[in-house]
């Protein structure tokens, strides 16, 4: 099961999501399908919609390293969402 | 007695103010929208939601929700996405009327929702219409570029619609979307366009309640009427301080009154001499007459925004304004006289009225 810690941005808009959970993913665009499934609309906040890759200001981080959608994840992965630190 | 609803688009979220009938006292609540830069929030008569159109750097595009007067929110980005790969960098102008709800969007094009806002599809793109081979050009796309910068639903025929597409036309549709015609002709602009219909950058376009003819647009260089319903447009810059502005609002009972915000046209954008005014015609734009009273005339450096000012429909109208610094001013009494409600506001995109019973 992958560690998924997710940021505190998405809370809001998606009723009981928490800020981390275990998730039995193969890659990360399997763990984002996977938390759209029970969270609707989710992947669209994390990934470009008209793109299919991960937006620009959310970095993705599997056990630390900068990861995109095709990134497999290890049943022991720790995986990041990280809502870039920019603006004011 | 009736609740007047003041829905105030900020960089830094969606607030609301409120009074009665009489509009003396003013309560806000919010930040709603968790702190998205909303672009322009709307109130739908029938169905009593308000819409807000937001964008966030981070979590992208998406459509809020309110069907309580903000009690409660939900938001969804459902079907807003272009098929083609075009970026939409902001949803930036809303229309709620017959059921429906119009979205206007940045690479330019229209999206709709038939469903209250929980999917939406593509209403129309415009394609073909002149101009458009070169409006996803980068080059044309200057910092807060707005694509579909306004969109108006007529009243009573849900087919006709018209829309801005900033710095290129205003366009109006009777076949709901099928076929587009730009409406520009009368117009003044001061650069070379490529082609006959369309190269004028209309700001900010008003149709007058009291008379479907009879319709207002402050444009980058003048203010222009028409009254043959936007077929020919005649400039009514005379007699105004500057010819660039970006909101007005037209009295909703005279179709001869009308009021507008002039400023510095260059990139400052704010109010002349750093004086607060408001200006209104009740002549169809033979004449202009400075309102001031309670609008502060000494270091006021305000910039007002294309959706930021907005009029009501009592018997005798309030108007409405919120500048990019934060204040909400509002008039009572026909724009006689002005008080500041909301001082301390992020920088306001829009301010949309609403009557609720």
């Amino acid at each position: 099961m992958a560690d998924v810690h997710l940021p505190t941005t998405l809370m809001p808009l998606f009723a009981g999501l928490p800020r981390r959970l275990d998730l039995e993913a193969a890659t990360v665009d399997d763990a984002i399908g996977r938390l759209d499934a029970k969270w609707p609309g989710l992947r669209d906040r994390l990934c470009d919609p008209s793109g299919g890759h991960i937006r620009m200001h959310i970095h993705v981080y599997v056990d630390r390293e900068r990861a995109g959608l095709d990134t497999p994840l290890e049943p022991r992965s720790r995986v990041d969402v990280i809502a870039a630190i920019s603006g004011g | 007695m009736s609740r007047t609803v003041l829905l105030v688009g900020t960089r830094k979220g969606l607030f609301m103010l409120e009074s009665d009938a009489d509009r003396q006292n003013w309560s806000m609540r919010g930040a709603y929208c968790e702190g998205w830069p909303v672009y322009h929030a709307v109130y739908d008569q029938d169905s009593g939601a308000i819409y807000a159109a937001a964008a966030s750097e981070w979590h992208g595009s998406s459509i809020w929700r309110s069907p309580d007067l903000g009690e409660t929110w939900t938001q969804s980005s459902e079907g807003l996405a272009y098929e083609d790969g075009r970026r939409m960098s902001k949803v930036s102008s809303l229309s709620a009327a017959h059921g429906r709800v119009l979205v206007g969007v940045e690479a330019p094009g229209i999206f709709e929702s038939r469903d209250d806002g929980a999917t939406w599809s593509a209403y129309s793109m415009l394609e073909g219409q002149p101009g458009s081979e070169g409006w996803d050009d980068p080059s044309n796309q200057p910092p807060g570029h707005l694509g579909i910068s306004a969109i108006t639903s007529d009243e009573k025929d849900p087919k006709h619609v018209w829309a801005i597409v900033q710095g290129l036309s205003l366009f109006e549709t009777t076949d709901d979307g099928k076929s587009w015609t730009p409406r520009n002709r009368g117009l003044r602009a001061d650069w070379p366009r490529e082609h006959e219909e369309v190269g004028f950058c209309v700001h900010k376009f008003v149709r007058s309640r009291a008379d479907e003819q009879r319709m207002y647009q402050q444009n980058h260089v003048g203010m222009h009427r028409s009254d043959d319903a936007g077929a020919t447009w005649t400039e009514i810059t005379e007699g105004l301080p500057t010819e660039f502005g970006f909101a007005a609002a037209a009295h909703p009972h005279d179709r001869d009154t009308f009021h507008v915000i002039p400023l510095d046209p260059g990139h400052g954008r704010t109010m002349p001499d750093g004086q607060a005014a408001v200006w209104r015609t009740k002549d169809a734009g033979s004449s202009w007459e400075r309102l001031a009273n309670g609008l502060p005339q000494e270091n006021a450096y305000l910039g007002v925004l294309r959706h930021g000012m907005s009029g009501d429909t009592y018997d005798t109208p309030g108007y409405y304004f919120g500048t990019s610094t934060g204040q909400v001013f509002a008039s009572a009494d026909d724009g006689e006289s002005w008080s500041e409600i909301a001082s301390y506001l992020p920088a306001i995109s829009s301010v949309e009225v609403a009557i609720v019973d």
